[in-house]
This record gives C-alpha cells, sequence and structure tokens, in this order.
C-alpha cells in the first residue's frame, strides 16, 4: 500500500537519533612515529569528540529528540561542529541514522524516502547552484526535478524572482556572477518553487548583508503564514533565531542542552542587573563565555534532555 | 525499483537532466570546442598511421584505404563510445564538482529516472560529436562509403549504446564511493575497454586471457559489427550476431547497474560521503 503524508501529525519528530563517522587512521608511519614520540615525552594526540576516534569514530550527534508540530519556525542553535547540518541532512534523507527514528508527517525518512521527498526541500548555507547556469535554468531544472512542466516552471520562477526584488536582467545571467546574497535569495526561490510543507533552511542568512536578511527573513515568514509551510532553521545569527523562531533547540557536540521558546529559554539563565538575550543564553549553554564577559556571571542551569 | 513510476512525471524528471546538461555544454562551449579539436587531432593522427602504412613497413601490398577505413572506424567508434561512458560515468563527478549533488540526490527521483536522462543526453551529445569529427574525416581523406550498410552500423550503434550505459552506471558509483580519486578510477575502466577490445587491432594479437575478457566487453561486438557493415557491407539481417550480445550485455547491465548505484547511494548516506567536500 502507498504511504502518504498525514498532515494532522507533526510535521517533525525526531527520536533518539545518533549519527557517528568513522574517522580514517593515518598512514601507519604516522602513527609509529607519533606512537615514538609518545613513548618518548610522555603526550598522546588527544582524538575528536567521541573518545578514540580513530577507532570508534566520532559521534556528531548523540540520542537527539525532538518534535516540531506544524505552522512552527524551529530554530537550532549551535557552535560551529555541534552536528546541525548532521542533523538537518539526515532530516533530508542525505543521512542514513544510525540508530533512532526520524518521521516526516508520521513517514519515516527512510523506508518512506520518496514519499518525504516530494514535500520537503532544504536551503544550505553554500548556495549549490551550477554556477555557470543562469538562475532561471537552475529554476527549471530544479522544478523540473520536481515533476513541473517547462512552462509552468518558468512562469512560477520569473514571477518568485521578481518577488525577491532579482532584477529581470539578471535572469539569465550567470550564477557565478551574482553576489552571494542574490545566490542565496534564488537558493529561497528555488526551494519555494517546489512548494514544500516542510522547510529545512541550514543557516541560510550566514554572509548576508542586513538587507538581504532582512528579505530572506520575511519570505521565510510568509511561507509559514500564507503557504502552510513548516520551517526548521539553522542559525548563528541569535537575533534571527529571536524574531523568527517560535520554539528553539540549542545543539551542543550532538546533543541537544536546551529547549524552549525563546522566552523561555532567557528564562533558564540567571538575571543579573541586565535583561538576558539569546546570546548569553547560548554562551552559557554551549559553556562558553565571550572574553570581557565576566559581569554576566551565569550560573549553572538544569537543561532539558 | 521500478514501482510506481507515473509516466509524464519521469518523463519530465528526464528530461531535468537532458536540459540541464545541454545548458551546460551551451554555457562551457569553449570547453567543447577545446574537446572537439583536441578529439579530431587525435583522430587524424591514428588515421595517419594507416595512410603511412606503406612507409612505415615497406611492404607495397598494403590496401591503404582499406587500413585508414579500419582505423577511422576504429577511432570514432571508441570516441563515441568513451564519451558515452565519461558523460554517464561523470553524472556524480559533475555534480560534486558544481557542489550540487545534494539538491539532486534529495530530489523525488528513481535513480532508474536519472539514468535514463543521463543517458538520453549522453547518446545525443557523443552522436553530434562524433558526427562532426566523422563527417571533418570523410571530408579530409576523400573516403568512398559508397558500400557500406550505415543503417546497419547505426543499429549495431544504438545496441552497443545501451551496454555502455549500464557500464557507465556502474563506473559512476566510483566517485560516489571516493570522492578524491573516483573519477581517475572511471579512467582506468575506460583504459582497460580500450586495451581488450580490438579498437585500433584485431583481438587476436592479445594473449588468450586478454581475448577472453574481449568477448565480454560490449566495445568488442560494436567494432566488429560496425566495421562488418562499414567495411564489408554487410546487410543489417545479417548483424544479428553482434547486435543480440549486445542488447543482451545492455538489458542484462541496466537493472544491475540501477541496482549497483542504489547500494552505493545507500552506503555513500549511511558514511556521509554525498557531502559536498570529500
Amino acid at each position: 500500500m502507498k504511504a502518504a503524508i498525514d498532515r494532522n501529525q507533526d510535521a517533525l519528530n525526531v527520536r533518539n537519533v545518533t549519527k557517528r563517522f568513522k574517522v580514517s587512521k593515518p598512514p601507519f608511519w604516522t602513527r609509529w612515529r607519533a606512537q615514538k614520540g609518545a613513548t618518548g615525552n610522555g603526550s598522546t594526540a588527544s582524538g575528536g569528540r567521541g573518545g578514540d576516534a580513530g577507532m570508534q569514530g566520532v559521534v556528531a550527534i548523540g540520542g537527539v529528540s525532538l518534535d516540531v508540530h506544524r505552522g512552527e519556525i524551529y530554530g537550532i542553535l549551535g557552535p560551529n561542529g555541534s552536528g546541525k547540518s548532521t542533523l538537518v541532512r539526515m532530516l533530508s534523507t542525505l543521512l542514513i541514522p544510525d540508530e533512532g527514528q526520524v518521521l516526516v508527517f508520521g513517514l519515516d525518512v527512510v523506508r518512506h524516502e520518496m514519499e518525504v521527498k516530494r514535500v520537503i526541500n532544504r536551503v544550505s548555507v553554500d548556495a549549490a547552484f551550477f554556477k555557470k547556469l543562469s538562475p532561471l535554468e537552475n529554476l527549471l531544472y530544479g522544478a523540473r526535478l520536481y515533476g513541473m512542466t517547462g512552462g509552468e516552471a518558468r512562469r512560477k520562477s520569473i514571477d518568485i524572482l521578481g518577488r525577491l526584488g532579482l532584477e529581470a536582467r539578471s535572469y539569465t545571467q550567470p550564477m557565478d556572477e551574482m553576489s552571494r546574497g542574490m545566490q542565496q535569495k534564488v537558493a529561497i526561490a528555488r526551494a519555494f518553487l517546489t512548494q514544500p510543507i516542510l522547510l529545512l533552511l541550514d543557516e541560510p542568512t550566514t554572509g548576508l548583508d542586513p538587507r538581504s536578511k532582512y528579505e530572506v527573513q520575511e519570505f521565510v515568514n510568509e511561507l509559514r503564514d500564507c503557504h502552510d509551510a513548516t520551517i526548521l532553521i539553522t542559525t548563528h545569527d541569535m537575533g534571527e533565531a529571536d524574531r523568527l523562531c517560535d520554539r528553539i533547540a540549542i545543539l551542543d557536540e550532538g546533543r541537544i542542552v536546551a529547549e524552549d521558546t525563546p522566552a523561555g529559554l532567557k528564562r533558564l539563565i540567571r538575571r543579573n542587573g541586565h535583561e538576558p538575550t539569546l546570546e548569553d543564553v547560548f554562551m552559557q549553554l554551549t559553556g562558553k563565555k565571550l572574553s570581557g564577559a565576566e559581569e554576566f556571571d551565569p550560573e549553572p542551569v538544569e537543561v532539558a534532555n | 525499483m521500478f514501482a510506481r513510476l507515473n509516466l509524464r512525471t519521469e518523463v519530465l524528471q528526464s528530461y531535468a537532466f537532458v536540459a540541464r546538461n545541454f545548458n551546460l555544454i551551451k554555457r562551457y562551449w569553449g570547453w567543447e570546442l577545446v574537446w572537439l579539436a583536441y578529439s579530431t587531432a587525435t583522430s587524424l593522427a591514428v588515421v595517419f598511421i594507416g595512410e603511412g602504412s606503406a612507409l612505415i613497413t615497406g611492404a607495397e601490398d598494403i590496401d591503404t584505404s582499406y587500413f585508414v577505413l579500419y582505423l577511422l572506424l576504429g577511432t570514432l567508434v571508441w570516441g563515441f563510445l568513451s564519451g558515452l561512458f565519461n558523460d554517464i560515468s561523470e553524472m556524480i563527478q559533475w555534480e560534486r564538482w558544481e557542489g550540487t549533488i545534494e539538491y539532486t540526490l534529495m530530489a523525488p527521483v528513481h535513480r532508474f529516472t536519472q539514468i535514463i536522462g543521463q543517458a538520453g543526453f549522453a547518446v545525443l551529445h557523443s552522436l553530434l560529436f562524433t558526427m562532426t569529427i566523422g563527417v571533418a574525416m570523410i571530408i579530409f581523406f576523400s573516403l568512398d562509403l559508397s558500400d557500406a550498410n550505415l543503417f546497419g552500423a547505426l543499429l549495431v550503434l544504438l545496441a552497443g549504446s545501451l551496454s555502455l550505459v549500464s557500464l557507465g552506471v556502474m563506473a559512476s558509483i566510483l566517485p560516489l564511493l571516493y570522492t578524491e580519486r573516483g573519477t581517475q578510477m572511471t579512467h582506468i575502466v575506460q583504459a582497460f575497454l580500450l586495451l581488450i577490445s580490438g579498437v585500433y587491432y584485431p583481438i587476436e594479437v592479445l594473449p588468450s586471457v586478454l581475448q577472453t575478457l574481449a568477448r565480454v566487453s560490449p566495445v568488442y561486438y560494436v567494432l566488429n559489427g560496425i566495421r562488418s557493415a562499414v567495411l564489408e557491407g554487410t546487410p543489417t539481417s545479417e548483424l544479428w550476431g553482434y547486435i543480440v550480445p549486445l542488447l543482451i550485455i545492455g538489458v542484462v547491465g541496466m537493472p544491475l547497474g540501477v541496482w549497483v548505484f542504489r547500494q552505493a547511494e545507500l552506503y555513500a548516506k549511511r558514511h556521509g560521503k554525498l557531502k559536498r567536500v570529500g
């Protein structure tokens, strides 16, 4: 029987998902030399997180669970290397979890890969395009992959590109002649073109100027409000997360260390003469402080998960 | 694998790859010209060996025009088949280079559909490319093809394309699994096919082990079939001895290629090898 998306279910259920990556061993002579050196001076080379990485692999995501309700904008914050992109790749069928399960509107992303692919799309931090092709050619390609005819795809592409503020003359110029901000807008347009009901945005505004950021954020809001899309967004921009997200999870070293609304997260840390920002929350929960931020003096907090 | 195919959607999706690749060729037209000049020059160099055969060997009773045509067919057919093989086997490498691999592989497209689209483009592209070189060669060497069975040769070529596509699909898993060295590995497969298939010499000159391998190479049947049709004017009804093995290799090889590719894709998804950079 053909599996079908159930729109009454949560847009996303991530259940105890773990992903490890094997790390290649260095050549034997390097290991031999390191071992010899270690015997001589008593020090050893340390592995990454996950202990002996060469033997057991790096734990990129360790037992993560979260639920995203239909129509939510759900943010994931975390330092570089915390596992955000790995998690998004698993949600978008590009990585298979080692343990646990990911459900999109009730369908397992591994067992019902094709059905899930039809209703999701993703925008990544690096706008992945055929760089010599124009925005229109790239969008036509993308739309056809989702079964749209050329005429329909062309009409919709021109409409969306226009709404994103791209000048008509840039529709046919190669992507590599466009600014990063423009490229990212085309990436958003490409995702929007396929009308996903779950949109995964992996740092979509990184490197954009404030105006471009604002336009992308407006578009994200419009997607949710007018097109009934659920959005999962990862970002390093705390202000953006605060403005856009209904709920936020903070990911550190592959684990969720807190999950709440932006206001709820701020309540988690002690106020010490000033209203905490999401950045303060991030710093405390990921165990890192900015230099010169001693006056903040955060307390350790009990966190979920 | 072939379940729940919606024909209209699959056709549109296949066409996406054909249109995209021809758009890329338009944008990279300079590369195409360079490659065309290079291929024409190397084909000429090979065919001139035939022209110089009497001078090289000192023998006067060599049928030079037969030898020239023999080598010309070798270089053209090899140019077509290797172009086809490249276009298919590079379908992953090209996407890695552009950084679009994750985008394409997360689209709701069956691999069979993607391969059909890529193969459709590869056949058209290689055919246009080879025909351009072929016409230049025929004019350059004033060749007489009045007795040749060109229709039969085309049939053999198309049957051979099917089997080469399946080999190309299997080779394309190498860049999927080995992000840095995969493309070089496909070149080894290609070089081995060139060695064993009798492109520029009869396979009888090869050691017996390689002769055995040649008989399972589709390139061998394509070359022999086309040489028979063009050099001997063999009628189409007598070319089935070449066409049937090619069809068998293709019909068995295509689903096998798609299955192997799918397994490689699953492996890549388990081990994080689809990532844009290594």
